[in-house]
């Protein structure tokens, strides 16, 4: 049993994430090449939260690649319901997929989920973890918009300290010769964990508190949301979330060039007067979801069919935990 | 070496016949290896301990001495973590039969709680916590969460 698991970006090398952009820039360029790759291959979609783009555009990648997905369906349709552990659902669907995908409220879960399955997991989301297949479309975005990774300066705004694709953009940002801004209020600044690895990187990274003054330097602005739930009175929230928001007039300070991404759904951290604006790619970014899950998918099942036998053509090599 | 203050120590806390000393705990840091060790004076368990103890090697240490037991090596490795420089000695009719430093592991598994409660491990799944040892703290294999301060608090064996 020799496959790969793709559950946080901080185990995807610089050629691991190239391989998966190159390989969906050839699949996006003819699409037909590929419409029967995978003619047999099911893939197994968990969802324990709720998803809309993440679920469909897998399920399209899926199909497009000639094959079929089957869904859990909500958590409480699902045995989840009688109380069945995680570990024991992911074992029993693993032996009706040739790859899942699971998106869990619990942070580690995909990670505990990958040590009792016998086919290649990919995280869609862990809590306020990792969303490693969103950053891959994210960079993905990135280059097609903005013309490269090197060299970008990229600022990420919002709910930095509970927000999954941030901390997977900044962890795979520093394989790239990317300067990144952060910008939140300090009560969601990032955490820990993610500070460290930024720092053990040498990542040339600066926090701040205001959008303002670091806006014109930037060559991509990536917006999160920042959540209701995060604070503990509904003035705060409105306050806080109401410095975060961006429209047609913030941009007017923001070079020619920049491009604003947004992993979606939005609420109104960005206005919809944004839209308009030659600076709004986030509604490509969330099309670009299907080639790049379909490249990720492609070099998952490559690899799992044996692939080069010796280095894992991405993510973390697994098989089952020894015990 | 002679550890002149070492001596000085044996002199403060007397010999024990069955047990293990963890000497060279830097100064301070005995209650924590108590705590980890689950020692709070209730289990009845025949303890001394001598701390700020002068020492050549650490300038001020601390000793443990706990008799009747020999720690397992999941004790000495979260030991490890909060005390980096300690011996472990073990002692049987009152000879050191084994002495060694402890050695800071690459991970910890099943001896530490995960702070972070929306952890995969704080759920009811048959998982074992997993940490990573850093230079300064550890790290939960699962949820990446970070943990430096207050190790003893997290402590579960």
């Amino acid at each position: 049993m020799d496959h790969d698991h793709v559950i946080s970006t901080r185990e995807l090398s610089r050629a691991a994430i190239e391989r998966v952009l190159d390989r969906a820039a050839e699949i996006a360029a003819d699409p037909g090449a590929v419409a029967d790759r995978h003619a047999d291959r099911v893939l197994g979609l968990c969802f324990f939260e709720p998803s809309t783009r993440t679920r469909m555009s897998f399920e399209a990648a899926i199909k497009r690649l000639g094959g079929d997905a089957i869904d859990m369906g909500g958590v409480d349709s699902s045995s989840v319901t009688k109380g069945e552990s995680l570990a024991d659902t992911v074992r029993v669907l693993s032996g009706y997929a040739d790859a899942l995908v699971l998106r869990h409220p619990s942070e580690g879960a995909a990670r505990m989920a990958s040590e009792f399955v016998s086919v290649p997991l990919i995280n869609a989301g862990d809590g306020a973890g990792q969303h490693p297949s969103q950053t891959l479309l994210d960079l993905y975005s990135m280059r097609e918009f903005a013309g490269g990774l090197d060299g970008l300066t990229v600022g990420i705004m919002g709910d930095l300290k509970y927000g999954r694709t941030v901390h997977s953009l900044a962890a795979a940002l520093t394989e790239f010769d990317a300067r990144q801004h952060f910008v939140s209020p300090e009560s969601l600044r990032l955490p820990r964990g993610v500070r460290y690895d930024l720092h053990e990187s040498g990542a040339r990274v600066r926090e701040h508190e205001s959008l303002e003054g670091v806006l014109g330097e930037l060559d991509v602005l990536y917006v999160t949301r920042i959540q209701r739930e995060r604070f503990p009175d509904e003035n705060e929230y409105r306050k806080v979330a109401g410095e975060y928001r961006i429209d047609a007039a913030t941009l007017e300070d923001a070079r020619a060039e920049c491009v604003v991404l947004h992993p979606l759904p939005r609420v109104d951290e960005i206005a919809p007067d944004v839209d308009d604006t030659p600076h709004a790619a986030y509604f490509e970014q969330a099309h670009n979801g299907v080639p790049v899950r379909m490249a990720l998918l492609d070099l998952l099942f490559d690899g799992a069919n044996g692939g080069n036998g010796e280095q894992s053509p991405i993510g973390s090599a697994g098989g089952g935990r020894d015990r | 070496m002679t550890d002149a203050a070492d001596v000085d120590h044996e002199l403060r806390v007397s010999k024990i016949r069955n047990g293990t000393v963890i000497d060279h705990v830097a100064g301070g840091g005995a209650l924590t290896v108590l705590a980890i060790l689950g020692i709070d004076g209730s289990t009845g368990a025949v303890v001394s301990v001598g701390m700020n103890v002068p020492s050549d090697r650490l300038g001020r240490k601390d000793v443990v001495k706990v008799e009747d037991r020999e720690l397992s090596q999941e004790e000495v490795d979260v030991i490890s973590l909060i005390a980096p420089a300690a011996t472990i000695n073990i002692v049987r009719e009152y000879d050191v039969v084994e002495k060694h430093r402890v050695e800071r592991p690459g991970t910890v598994e099943g001896v530490l709680s995960c702070p972070n409660h929306s952890c995969i491990t704080a759920a009811a799944e048959p998982v074992t916590s997993r940490f990573a040892v850093l230079d300064d703290g550890v790290r939960c294999v699962y949820c990446e969460t970070i943990v430096r301060e207050d190790l003893a608090a997290y402590i579960d064996v």
